[in-house]
């Protein structure tokens, strides 16, 4: 069906243009997550659905949450409550629940009608996906691994060393009392973890 | 790309780098679509994956400049010192 892909189209190119223009950082969340979705709908419509399925895990489920969870850590605090009584008005969640409407009423469509109505092209299923991966792409799947745990050990690090450092500048009396070893203020994060296990 | 050179903003940054790659990608899926091999998908996994390795640690660096300097502007990280 031409007309289900041209209408995800429009939903993800006006998903994004939101996501763009918007001043805070939860609204264009929610945009993005729909203008992934609509996305993850344009593949299964042109008839890739392996490929919607990680779109919608991994995309709108792993990654988008991530972020969320990042915005989340930025607002602890006094005014935190605040702020978040101010991002829950009914102007700032309109939007993305009319386009998300909209795709939730195309996956009805083709949830109602017959099984291949909604594809367009020929359908590449999971599993042409996976030889092909597996076969002559292997040493991808090594390099992507290789840059998964390239990525894991980096977030780890970056993390690690900013949370001994925000610990020692709030509060010096816990502090002086887990390391007995690091003398005053000034001493360096990190170097007091030669006596620490890990 | 727009939101990449119009925003000082790390998490709009971040946010439209996702956009950009997932437009990569969504390319990929639909030549692949188009000539029915399944080639495009496999690399469109890749992409995921270099997105999300992407997305980690730029999140942490993210937090490392927000309890630094107390905010998001990359601006302000433009004097480098070594």
């Amino acid at each position: 069906m031409n007309w289900l892909f041209y209408l995800s189209s429009a939903v993800a190119v006006a998903a994004t243009l939101m996501m763009v223009t918007r001043l805070k950082a939860v609204h264009a969340l929610l945009y993005l997550i729909v203008s992934l979705l609509a996305v993850a709908l344009i593949f299964y419509v042109i008839g890739a659905p392996f490929v919607a399925a990680l779109e919608v895990i991994i995309y709108a489920g792993a990654i988008m949450v991530l972020f969320l969870f990042v915005v989340k850590l930025m607002n602890l605090g006094r005014r935190a409550v605040e702020v978040e009584h101010s991002w829950l008005k009914p102007g700032a969640w309109v939007g993305p629940v009319v386009l998300a409407a909209i795709l939730v009423a195309e996956v009805v469509y083709m949830l109602v009608g017959a099984a291949a109505k909604g594809r367009m092209a020929t359908v590449i299923g999971p599993q042409q996906v996976g030889m092909a991966m597996y076969g002559p792409y292997l040493i991808g799947v090594e390099l992507a691994s290789m840059l998964l745990l390239g990525g894991l050990v980096g977030a780890y690090h970056l993390g690690r060393e900013q949370h001994i450092k925000a610990e020692s500048h709030t509060d010096d009396v816990h502090t002086h009392d887990a390391w007995p070893d690091s003398g005053g203020d000034l001493v360096r994060a990190g170097s007091d973890r030669a006596a620490g296990a890990p | 790309m727009i939101g990449l050179l119009v925003r000082r903003n790390l998490l709009f940054i971040l946010m439209s780098l996702e956009v950009m790659l997932n437009a990569a990608g969504l390319a990929f899926v639909v030549a692949a679509s188009r000539w029915g091999q399944a080639d495009g998908q496999v690399v469109f996994i890749f992409i995921l994956a270099m997105a999300a390795a992407e997305v980690s640690v730029g999140l942490a660096l993210l937090l490392l400049l927000y309890h630094r300097y107390g905010t998001l502007d990359i601006d302000v990280v433009s004097r480098m010192r070594g």
